[in-house]
C-alpha cells in the first residue's frame, strides 16, 4: 500500500534528485551570511524569548516587588516563595491526576493500535482497509463538536468526574493519527521479513510478537509522545468532564490558580513554569523522540 | 529523516509477493480499536445530531423537539457573528503563520553558526501547554501589570480590552503558539532539499533570492500544503485559548463557533441548541477537510515519512 501512496503522490522533487544523505556536514551553500533572514529571526527570537524570560524572572518575585517595579527588571533578591504556595495549594494533586491520565491514554492508545496497525497493513481485505478509511475521517473530527454526546455517554456511563472520563475520550480521538503512523511504519517493514517469519510457521500473532513489535518500536515511541503530549495538554475534556479538586488535572488546575490567585500574578506564574517542567525534562532527556512525537503523522 | 516527498524503502516495497497471503492477520486485530473509537468518537457523532432535533437542559432525558433548534440556529445572528469570526480567525492566522514559520524553516535548516542553539529556543513554545501560554500571554498583556504597558509604543494598546485589537491579539498568540511547529515541518523539508540543487544554480549565477523563490519555495509546495491543512482545521477548532485569554470577550468580540456553541451548552444549559450549532461545526469541518484533502492528495503525503 505504501507503494500505492508513493504513485499517488505527485511527483514532488525531480526524479532525477539524488537522494541526499549527508546531514549536519557544513554544506557548500550560504557562505554569506542571509542579512534578511538574521534580522527576522532576531526578531522572532525577541518575541519568544521576552515572554519566557519574564514567565521566569516574575515568577521569582514577591507580589510587592512585581508591582512596584517593572516586570521585566531583574529582580534583586529572587524568592522561592510563589513556588511553595503554588505546592501547598493542590499542585501535586493536579500533577498526579495528569500523570495517571497520560500513562493510561498512552497505555490505552498503543495497546490497541499495534494490533490494529499491523492487520491494515497486512491484510489488504476491503473490511480492513474500509475500517481504516472511516477511522482516518477521525483526522478530521473537531472534539469540540462532540463534547455534549460525550458528556451524556459519560454521565450515563456513570463516569462524570472520574479519571477514567478523561482517559477514555483523550485515547478515542489520539487513535486516527496514532493508527496513521503506526501503519505507515509497518508498511515500511520489507514484505520479505513477514514472509521468512511465515515460513518458518509462524502464525500472524507470533510475528505479532516477534517480528512487529521490535521493528515498530520507533513508531511505538512517536505514538506515545504524541498521545501523551495530547493527553497532558488536554483543556476540553477536564473542562467538561470532572468538576472537583479530586480529579482536577494540571491544565485545569492553572486556570484555577488564575481566579485564586487573582492578582497574585508570581504565583500564577510560578504555577505556569512548574506545568512546564515535566515537558522540560523529556525534552532535555530525548529532543529527538519529543519534536518527532510532535510532529506525528505529518511528514518529516 | 528523508524528505516527505521520497517513499523511503520504495525498493522493497514494490517486490510484494503475493505467495504470504494465506497467513494474514484477520481483521479481528482491529476490533479493540474500532471498537474505543466506535463507542467515543463515531458514537457521539450520531448522538450529536439526534441532540440538535431535541431539548435537553443536561439533567434527565433529552426531549425530541422536532426542527426547532435547526430554524432558530438559522435565525441567530449571534451564531452567524460568531461563524464569521471563525473564518477571519482562519484566514488571519494563516496569514500570519505561514510566511514566518517558511522564513524561520528555511533559515533553522541552513548551517550558521549558533543555529541549533537559536533554533531551540524557537521551538521552546512547543513545550508549553495552551493553557499555560493563554495565561502567560494573559499576564503579559495585561492592561495594568503587563509586561507590554512597560514597554515604548505597546503601553497606548489595551490588547485584550479593546474590541478592534482583540481579535488580532488573538491571532497573534496562537501564531505565537503554533509556529514553532510548523517551523518544524519547513525545517524538515528545507533540510530534504538536495544541496546539488543549490550549487547548480549559484553555478548558473542566481543569487540567493532567486534560489528561494526558484528552488526552495517551489519544492516546499507539499510542505505548505500539510501546513495549511493543520492550521486550517486547527484554527477552525480554536478553543481553550481563546476561552482562557478572553472569554470570548470583550463583549463577543472573540466569540468564536466553538466557544459559542460551548456558552449555549455548558453555561446556557441548551444542550438541544447546542448540539445544533456542534452539528454545524461538525459537517463544516468534515467538509473542510475533505476540499483540502481531496485538493492536495494530503493523506497519500502522509504516508511518506519514515518511521518516526
Amino acid at each position: 500500500m505504501a507503494t500505492t501512496a508513493a504513485l499517488a503522490e505527485p511527483g514532488a522533487v525531480p526524479p532525477a534528485a539524488p537522494r541526499r544523505v549527508r546531514r549536519g556536514r557544513p554544506a557548500g551553500r550560504r557562505e554569506k551570511p542571509n542579512w534578511l533572514a538574521g534580522v527576522l529571526a532576531t526578531v522572532w527570537l525577541v518575541i519568544v524569548a521576552v515572554p519566557l524570560y519574564y514567565l521566569v524572572s516574575a515568577s521569582l518575585r514577591t507580589r510587592q516587588d512585581y508591582l512596584s517595579t517593572s516586570p521585566l527588571t531583574p529582580t534583586g533578591e529572587p524568592t522561592g516563595e510563589n513556588y511553595s504556595t503554588v505546592l501547598s495549594g493542590g499542585f501535586a494533586q493536579y500533577l498526579l491526576n495528569n500523570m495517571i491520565v497520560t500513562v493510561a491514554t498512552v497505555a490505552i492508545v498503543v495497546a490497541v493500535t499495534v494490533p490494529a496497525a499491523y492487520t491494515v497493513a497486512r491484510n489488504a481485505g476491503r473490511t480492513v482497509q474500509r475500517i481504516f478509511s472511516v477511522m482516518l475521517i477521525g483526522l478530521a473530527i473537531p472534539a469540540q463538536a462532540t463534547i455534549i454526546p460525550v458528556y451524556l455517554l459519560i454521565t450515563q456511563m456513570r463516569l462524570y468526574d472520574t479519571l477514567l472520563a478523561i482517559i477514555l475520550p483523550t485515547a478515542a480521538f489520539a487513535l486516527p493519527v496514532a493508527l496513521l503512523v503506526m501503519t505507515n511504519s509497518l508498511r515500511d517493514i520489507p514484505s520479505e521479513l513477514y514472509e521468512a517469519q511465515t515460513l518458518d510457521g509462524a502464525g500472524p500473532l507470533a510475528v505479532l510478537r516477534h517480528l512487529v513489535l521490535p521493528l515498530a518500536k520507533p513508531a511505538i515511541t512517536t505514538v506515545a509522545v504524541f498521545t501523551a503530549l495530547n493527553a497532558w495538554n488536554g483543556f476540553l475534556f477536564p473542562l467538561v468532564l470532572t468538576q472537583s479538586r479530586d480529579t482536577r488535572v494540571l491544565t485545569l488546575g492553572l486556570w484555577d490558580f488564575q481566579g485564586q490567585f487573582g492578582t497574585n500574578v508570581p504565583g500564577l506564574l510560578a504555577a505556569v513554569t512548574l506545568s512546564v517542567v515535566p515537558i522540560f525534562v523529556l525534552y532535555l532527556v530525548g529532543r529527538r523522540y519529543l519534536l518527532s512525537g510532535l510532529t506525528a503523522g505529518f511528514g518529516k | 529523516m528523508s524528505t516527505q516527498k521520497r517513499p523511503s524503502a520504495p525498493t522493497t516495497q514494490q517486490r510484494t509477493s503475493a505467495p504470504a497471503a494465506q497467513q494474514r492477520p484477520s481483521a479481528w486485530y482491529a476490533v479493540p480499536a474500532v471498537a474505543f473509537f466506535g463507542l467515543f468518537a463515531v458514537v457521539p457523532m450520531v448522538l450529536v445530531v439526534f441532540l440538535s432535533f431535541t431539548d435537553w437542559s443536561g439533567f434527565g432525558f433529552p426531549e425530541l423537539s422536532g426542527a426547532g433548534n435547526w430554524s432558530r440556529l438559522v435565525e441567530d445572528t449571534e451564531a452567524r457573528d460568531a461563524l464569521g469570526l471563525t473564518l477571519l480567525f482562519m484566514v488571519l492566522s494563516w496569514v500570519v503563520q505561514t510566511p514566518i514559520a517558511i522564513l524561520i524553516g528555511v533559515w533553522a535548516a541552513g548551517r550558521q553558526r549558533n543555529r541549533a542553539v537559536l533554533s531551540s529556543l524557537f521551538f521552546l513554545p512547543l513545550l508549553l501547554s495552551t493553557a499555560a501560554i493563554a495565561l502567560l500571554w494573559r499576564s503579559v498583556l495585561d492592561p495594568n501589570f503587563g509586561v507590554t504597558q512597560s514597554l515604548p509604543l505597546l503601553d497606548r494598546f489595551n490588547f485584550l480590552g479593546d474590541t478592534d485589537v482583540v481579535v488580532y491579539t488573538v491571532v497573534f498568540v496562537i501564531a505565537w503558539q503554533y509556529i514553532p511547529f510548523h517551523t518544524l515541518l519547513f525545517q524538515a523539508a528545507a533540510r530534504g532539499i538536495p544541496a546539488s540543487l543549490y550549487e547548480a544554480a549559484t553555478i548558473d549565477g542566481a543569487g540567493r533570492y532567486r534560489q528561494f523563490f526558484t528552488i526552495t519555495l517551489p519544492l516546499l509546495k507539499y510542505t505548505v500544503v500539510t501546513s495549511t491543512v493543520l492550521q486550517l482545521v486547527g484554527s477552525f477548532t480554536t478553543f481553550d485559548t481563546i476561552l482562557i485569554l478572553t472569554g470570548g470577550g470583550p463583549g463577543d468580540a472573540t466569540r468564536i463557533a466553538p466557544l459559542y456553541m460551548y456558552i449555549r451548552g455548558f453555561s446556557g444549559f441548551e444542550f438541544g441548541y447546542a448540539s445544533a450549532i456542534a452539528t454545524l461545526l461538525l459537517v463544516l469541518g468534515a467538509g473542510l477537510s475533505l476540499v483540502v484533502t481531496r485538493a492536495t492528495g494530503f493523506r497519500s503525503m502522509q504516508s511518506q515519512q519514515e518511521g518516526a
